[in-house]
């Protein structure tokens, strides 16, 4: 901890923010992703950012990075008032980003993507100098301690690995200006293994020395370890800033979900105990991503499946609906073994899927809220091959009014409808077909805001009371545990663990969280 | 560019463990590694040797000089063309245009130089006339794929029919025949044995080399076609990147057309006639990915020879033309499924 003090006494303590963001908003169309957002981030400090997803994280990095400008408020930059005109502005002021999607180029060299857009100084007359381009990529990738040769190639580097490359590259965009930098990362442990977090944390406390370090996260444990301050969101807003080493993990905890928390919001009333049928029944299954999994699912059991991003969840997921090959094992429904190829044939033995890039994967925006309810199962609003608009207009009805879709009609495009009433839409999809027996959903909460979420929690519950099976992939521990009948755990594509779960009996979130990493 | 074979472990302790040994297995593992690391060829190259050392026993008049020269002579026009060719489609883009191109550009320099239908005599002016011809009609292309954001498919069938409407105004009722018997010399006079067409496409391909892997617009294109968002974040200038490329791949049409002009002697509307073919299937063979990001320059070339190499060992082998460009076809799907087939996704979208 004697960086930070060295950092602090050379600026003769005149502390002057890095960074201040004042009463900063956001909007995107239907969302008001930050409202009235005031932080600072001051030289040579590692600034915690923690929230759960849709808290507002996201967005605020992107203003931080100059990929979104603010709506309102106003953005100071080493005490100046700054409007930045995007990445390379941003760059070019000494604010670089690592983006939690990794962005590496695998078909040109390491070099080249810790210097991209950065080669300037070693090109002459227009051509390259390669000498001069690996010695500056390598001075980068030595700071970070990566031990890799800036001659390499990218493309056999392990995760961890191109984390380190990619950290090179913010380190090397942000040393652009003469001023001394400021690093954001973004989640930049999710696809980490234990060891390789640790490493990172060391390459952070050695970043701290010469730049200024934004991390965002949203496990609690890292972000106490590694960060001297930490600004907790929640909806949009900073609802709290702490010092790691007067706070606890209960502390932040409660800060990051609010008081909304209650048994109420999951619905939890209304958990019925599953059924003793067994619907769902995985032996041995294995892919390129997850390996000799069993585990089985009863009628109007509402099983959570966690793990971290590569954990192999959302593989298994899309396995069991056919989205993804399998290499081995299989998969019984009702009984009857099932070995779905493509989507259709699971559709067509009564199992639905929501994904959870709703806008990409799940909606078709474009389209109507009819077109869309009624796009799985046509079966359902036809007359022999024909479509009978009598039975398609009835069905939409329906639906629209028994999950309270707010939309002006049922012709809207979907684009118009906000994210909870979207998903409610894409529930709809599946519960149309009366044999709907396993639905899989992966993260359908993302990115809708606490009511929605409530309606959504709400819908799933009455489902499996109705005998249907439930295979969640949560969006976050409280809401897999809450929600379930039972939580299953992944990790590095095995099952890891197992705990039943009822209201008034849920597995700790300590637990559950052991096995998962 | 060289790799370190080493470090293709995970581990930071394994970095270096090649430093010890001897010379010998050093050079070997980099090579392994050079040839694992996609900058060379090698399974286009591996094509080629197995179509030699089958004709060696089908038919030894294959692996003749006199053959392999005239392999090379048939490569050359397409070759230029496939250089151009490989940076738009390294960004993921594809020109059409290449035979309206070489029709306006072929027309232009017939008679601009010595010819029978106008007292025109240029000269050798006319190579660099040819090449800003091609690359005009390029930047028409690049422009509206940059500017007005339409997908490059769709404009170069455009201006395909550009070049070809403008040849065709400029061929009038007769050919011209050309009468500068330098400028003949470029594509037929022989330098060591070589025809002149040969060694163009020699030094075309080393510039081509060179624009590739020591300019930004030669790395950029890997970086554009292997993620143009992650090319944006970056701050680089896409669009004029992507213009250029078609600019670049025009110049090369057009060169193409003067080469092919000089070596037939007439300015001719038809002169690029099924060469877009050709060159679009030696880029593919060569292992150049039309999704853009993977391959590059000599991969190309080394895929037009792979094709000529079949068509020319079909003609030895007496097949009918009609079943020669069939075989050229299946070969061009049957490379698209290799080159694509890892690629390959339940729930990847095929348009």
């Amino acid at each position: 901890m004697s960086a930070p003090m060295l950092g602090l006494s050379e600026s003769d303590q005149v502390i002057t923010s890095v960074i201040e963001l004042r009463k900063v908003g956001k909007s995107f169309p239907g969302v008001r992703a930050l409202h009235n957002v005031s932080i600072e981030v001051r030289p040579h400090e590692v600034l915690g950012l923690i929230g759960e997803n849709g808290a507002g994280k996201s967005t605020l990095l992107k203003i931080l990075a100059g990929i979104q400008r603010p709506d309102s408020g106003t953005f100071f930059l080493r005490g100046k008032r700054a409007f930045l005109q995007g990445v390379a502005d941003a760059n070019r002021r000494g604010v670089s980003m690592v983006f939690q999607e990794q962005s590496l180029l695998e078909s040109v060299s390491v070099a080249e993507n810790v210097l991209l857009g950065n080669e300037g100084p070693s090109i002459r007359f227009g051509l390259y100098r390669w000498s001069d381009l690996n010695r500056r990529a390598q001075k980068y990738l030595d700071d970070v301690g990566s031990g890799l040769k800036a001659s390499s190639s990218t493309h056999r580097l392990s995760f961890a690995k191109r984390q380190m490359v990619e950290v090179a590259k913010a380190l090397a965009s942000g040393e652009r200006s003469s001023d001394e930098p400021v690093i954001l990362l973004d989640e930049p442990t999710s696809v980490l293994a234990h060891e390789e977090i640790q490493t990172l944390f060391s390459i952070v406390r050695e970043l701290r020395k010469r730049a200024s370090v934004i991390f965002v996260s949203h496990r609690m444990e890292e972000v106490l370890e590694i960060c001297d301050r930490v600004y907790v969101m929640r909806d949009g807003a900073v609802v709290g800033e702490c010092l790691p080493a007067e706070v606890t993990l209960d502390d932040l905890f409660t800060m990051m979900v609010g008081k909304d928390l209650s048994a109420g919001y999951y619905h939890e009333l209304k958990q019925e105990p599953a059924q003793p049928q067994s619907r769902l029944e995985v032996r041995g299954l294995s892919s390129k991503t997850f390996r000799d999994v069993t585990f089985s699912i009863a009628r109007g059991e509402v099983v959570s499946l966690m793990g971290v991003q590569e954990s192999g969840r959302e593989d298994l997921g899309r396995a069991i609906f056919g989205a993804l090959p399998t290499t081995s094992g299989s998969i019984l429904l009702d009984g009857k073994a099932i070995a779905p190829r493509i989507p259709a044939q699971a559709v067509r033995n009564g199992i639905g899927y929501v994904p959870s890039e709703r806008k990409v994967d799940g909606a078709v925006l474009s389209m109507s809220v009819a077109e869309n309810l009624t796009l799985a199962h046509p079966e359902q609003i036809s007359r022999g091959a024909l479509l009978d608009p009598r039975r398609e207009k009835a069905a939409v009805q329906e639906w629209i009014k028994t999950l309270n879709v707010k939309t002006p009609s049922r012709h809207t495009p979907m684009r118009s409808l906000s994210g909870g009433n979207q998903q409610k839409v894409l529930l709809a999809k599946w519960l149309i077909d009366p044999d709907l027996r396993l639905l899989i959903l992966d993260t359908p909460t993302r990115g809708l805001d606490v009511g929605a979420k409530a309606d959504v929690y709400a819908l799933v519950r009455d489902m499996a009371a109705r005998g249907l099976a439930v295979l969640l992939i949560a969006d976050t521990l409280e809401e897999g545990i809450a929600m379930s009948h039972r939580v299953l755990t992944m990790k590095d594509g095995r099952l890891t663990g197992e705990f039943e779960s009822s209201p008034g009996a849920r597995p700790s979130r300590k637990d559950v969280l052991e096995r998962m990493v | 560019m060289k790799t370190e074979v080493a470090l293709r472990g995970n581990s930071p302790g394994q970095s270096g463990a090649n430093d010890g040994g001897p010379p010998v297995v050093s050079r070997l593992l980099r090579l392994r590694e050079l040839l694992g690391s996609d900058k060379v060829p090698v399974p286009a190259l591996a094509v080629l040797g197995l179509i030699v050392s089958v004709m060696v026993f089908v038919n030894p008049s294959f692996v003749t000089l006199g053959n392999i020269k005239a392999v090379a002579e048939q490569s050359a026009v397409p070759a230029v063309l496939a250089v151009g060719l490989t940076f738009v489609i390294l960004m993921g883009g594809i020109d059409l245009s290449l035979e309206g191109t070489m029709a306006a550009a072929s027309l232009a320099t017939a008679l601009l130089v010595a010819n029978d239908r106008n007292g025109m005599n240029l000269g050798l002016w006319v190579v660099p006339i040819g090449c800003l011809i091609g690359a005009g009609i390029g930047l028409v292309a690049g422009a509206s794929v940059a500017i007005l954001r339409v997908p490059s498919f769709i404009v170069t069938i455009g201006t395909w029919q550009i070049g070809l409407g403008i040849g065709q105004l400029l061929f009038g009722s007769k050919p011209p025949r050309v009468q500068d018997d330098h400028f003949r010399g470029l594509a037929n006079g022989t330098v060591l044995g070589l025809h002149g067409l040969i060694w163009v496409a020699v030094i075309v391909t080393v510039l081509g080399m060179v624009l590739q892997n020591y300019t930004r617009f030669g790395r950029y294109a890997y970086v554009i076609g292997a993620s143009e968002e992650t090319a944006l974040l970056s701050g680089l200038p896409v669009r004029h990147y992507r213009a250029i490329s078609f600019v670049v791949a025009g110049a090369a049409t057009g060169l193409a057309a003067v080469l092919a002009t000089a070596r037939a002697g007439v300015g001719d509307v038809g002169i690029g006639t099924g060469l877009l073919l050709t060159t679009i299937a030696g880029v593919v063979i060569g292992g150049t990915f039309l999704t853009g990001g993977r391959g590059g320059v000599l991969h190309s070339v080394v895929g037009v020879v792979v094709i000529v190499s079949i068509s020319n060992a079909m003609v030895l082998g007496g097949v009918s033309s009609y079943i020669q460009q069939a075989v050229q076809g299946v070969v061009v799907v049957t490379a698209a499924c290799v080159t694509l087939w890892r690629s390959r996704e339940r729930l990847r979208v095929i348009k």
